[in-house]
């Protein structure tokens, strides 16, 4: 191997996804939206939606547009970065596009809200297999659906039929349930057991569950994030936008560089995928070169120029 | 009208008392006194599923021991199978007499043609609205956090076990989360009453409004409204998404005080609470409404899969009895039993296999006894 790496076969192509006034209403440039359709990969910086009245989130718009139906949330410990937990290591996987998120509510008469939670077949079978063909690539050897079907029979019962059906497809990868409750509970006790495994549950579920496994590893500063749907992906990381330091050349890229590694093994270039991790663990587990969020005094580019001079040195 | 009667319901003259902080001072809502005969209360007694016959009869040897005023009216309903349906509706009598009851948790199939959650049952038919769940750091107990002490209010009789689902189409469900003004404002109050009674600071509203808008916007509004009757009386009041506030309670726990929140967060923060402080066997709990009151462990867990070896904690059942107990105003008997119970954790010689010891269910209840 030559001591220079070889660089990442990715050509970007740089869109602004900066909301623009169109007809009244705040949406993402036409200009991206093509870009993504055509290139159907992406890699997304934080957005952050307008606070206010009639703003649909730009995150939504973005997930209807190119169907993405499952957000995959890895969860790793990150050695040299300390939290009461250090072996975490969860892959979480979300289904995007409806249960509590379905936007339908009314208010039937005066203080009485109905909201409505949409489970749908086609909805829940497309998340099950995209699980079941997620553990397989990524070798964990055990799909767990998490679930409330003790109380919402129906609804997450039927989330449970489609990845029991599912899970017959794939005889190599172990199916089993578990209460969303107990999932709470067992993961915050002792996280080690949900290492072997992908779980994979309804929107709202995911949701919560994700950021608590985030919470786990020291937020969402370190975790990645993948959306992947049917006419595209998109990996981003999930953290705000902070505008607090913004400009200064401070914040934390590890969110986001590990979300274009995920971005890499989705396109299956898992060697520098492999590499980049190394060398970015390696220069956090290293602590001399890491920014303030994690303890150091480093900059955003200093940390950047630490990874690639480990980089540099990998033969 | 309503919301009037409902306010009035929550707010009973308020008695100053002294009270732990593990002491439950709930308001006492309870209209009419409980069942009792010469001095003795009769309360209702489910064991329930799972481990729940084993860590009851640690409470039952334990009452027996101090010569507690309690006689049980014992209900052995089991939710393994619909079967239990007739015994299961005597219990609810049973409670309605009494007005008190102590509970395990009953099993409810997953399977959609299996019986209704019984437990949820309960609740919506007592209308015992409030789910109170304290966590707090067991002394010589160190878990990977420390300091913990928070209370998790939850809504418990609407939100998303409203139990009304149907298939429109094939393949197609829809399932309502119910949510009312009238049974906000009510939980927002106990939150608030709850938190001034226990000389707590703040009281902080878990919801996912930003996407419920209308729904968990109607909870986040009135509990803003509820809000402004408290401020005079110094309690803070925040909100915070509930997605956020999972990160946050497992990285920074400390943070959080009273929390009031809809039906599902409750079981998903509950469960998150009780991981952090040692597990279901260790958080009390207790729902209450205003006319009954049934105490229950926080963290509602059947444990089948160590039923019957003896190998329960019964810590969490044992002192949601202690919070019965001050309830019904037999406060010297209640802290008697949770310092015996805390003693005999803080020495850390007899501890049950889920604290990490070998003994058993009943070597653990008898040395909680001889500390008595």
């Amino acid at each position: 191997m030559s001591p220079v790496p070889s660089p990442v076969p990715i050509e970007w192509e740089e869109v602004s996804v900066t909301p623009v006034l169109k007809g009244g209403k705040t949406v993402i440039p036409d200009a991206a939206i093509s870009s993504i359709k055509r290139n159907t990969v992406a890699l997304k910086g934080p957005l952050a939606t307008p606070i206010g009245k009639g703003h649909v989130s730009l995150n939504l718009t973005l997930r209807r547009t190119f169907n993405l139906f499952a957000n995959v949330r890895p969860c790793a410990s990150i050695k040299g970065y300390k939290t009461p937990y250090d072996d975490v290591n969860t892959v979480l996987i979300r289904e995007n596009t409806e249960g509590e998120y379905s936007g339908i509510e009314h208010e039937i008469v005066d203080g009485v809200v109905q909201s409505i939670k949409l489970i749908t077949w086609d909805a829940s079978e497309r998340v099950a297999r995209y699980a079941f063909h997620y553990a397989q690539a990524s070798g964990r050897k055990r799909v767990t659906a998490v679930h409330k079907a003790n109380i919402m029979k129906m609804s997450d019962g039927m989330f449970l039929s489609a990845c029991r059906q599912v899970s017959k497809e794939f005889p190599d990868v172990a199916y089993d349930e578990d209460l969303l409750d107990r999932v709470c509970l067992q993961v915050v006790q002792n996280p080690l057991p949900f290492s072997n495994r992908v779980m994979v549950m309804p929107n709202l579920y995911g949701d919560i569950l994700s950021d608590m496994c985030a919470g786990l590893i020291g937020g969402l500063g370190l975790t990645p994030s993948g959306n992947i749907g049917r006419d595209a992906s998109i990996f981003e990381a999930v953290h705000g936008s902070a505008p607090d330091i913004a400009g200064k050349g401070l914040a934390n890229p590890t969110a986001l560089l590990l979300s274009s590694l995920m971005m890499l093994r989705h396109m299956h270039l898992n060697e520098h995928a492999a590499k980049i991790e190394k060398a970015t663990l390696d220069t956090i587990a290293e602590g001399k070169s890491i920014t303030g969020d994690l303890g150091g005094k480093a900059t955003t580019k200093e940390y950047t120029t630490a990874i690639i001079n480990r980089l540099g040195r990998t033969t | 009208m309503l919301r009037n009667a409902l306010s009035a319901a929550t707010r009973p003259v308020v008695r100053s008392r002294t009270a732990t902080t593990l002491s439950a001072g709930y308001p006492k809502v309870t209209q009419r006194a409980p069942t009792k005969y010469g001095g003795v209360y009769t309360v209702t007694l489910i064991p329930g599923d799972g481990v729940g016959s084993e860590i009851t009869d640690s409470v039952k040897e334990i009452f027996e021991y101090v010569n507690a005023p309690i006689e049980w009216e014992q209900y052995n309903v089991s939710g393994v199978s619909s079967a239990g349906q007739d015994l299961f509706k005597l219990a609810m009598e049973s409670l309605q007499r009494n007005r008190v009851g102590l509970k395990g948790i009953l099993f409810t199939p997953i399977s959609q043609s299996g019986h209704i959650s019984w437990n949820v049952a309960m609740r919506q038919q007592l209308d015992i609205y409030a789910s109170v769940v304290l966590c707090k750091s067991l002394p010589g107990y160190p878990t990977r956090h420390k300091d913990v002490d928070f209370v998790i209010v939850r809504e418990n009789t609407e939100g998303e076990y409203s139990g009304l689902e149907h298939q429109s189409y094939p393949g197609v469900v829809e399932s309502l989360k119910v949510m009312t003004r009238a049974k906000a404002e009510r939980i927002s109050r106990f939150a608030f009453d709850f938190a001034l009674k226990n000389g707590r600071k703040k009281v902080t509203c878990i919801h996912k409004a930003n996407i419920m808008k209308l729904g968990d916007g109607l909870f986040l509004n009135t509990f803003r409204q509820v809000a402004e009757n408290y401020k005079s009386l110094g309690i803070v009041a925040n909100d915070m998404i509930v997605d956020n506030t999972s990160m946050q309670l497992v990285a920074k726990p400390g943070q959080f005080d009273v929390m009031v929140m809809p039906n599902l967060y409750g079981a998903i923060i509950s469960n998150i609470g009780a991981a952090l402080v040692g597990g279901p066997g260790v958080v009390p709990g207790c729902n209450v409404g205003s006319d009954y009151a049934l105490f229950e462990p926080g963290c509602r867990h059947v444990a089948s899969d160590i039923m019957g070896t003896n190998r329960a904690n019964p810590t969490a059942m044992i002192l949601s009895a202690t919070m019965m107990l001050r309830h019904l105003g037999l406060d010297l008997i209640a802290n008697n039993i949770a310092s015996a119970t805390f003693d005999v954790i803080n020495a850390g010689e007899v501890r049950t296999a889920d604290m990490g010891g070998s003994a058993t269910t009943s070597e653990f209840t008898q040395a909680i006894i001889k500390k008595l």
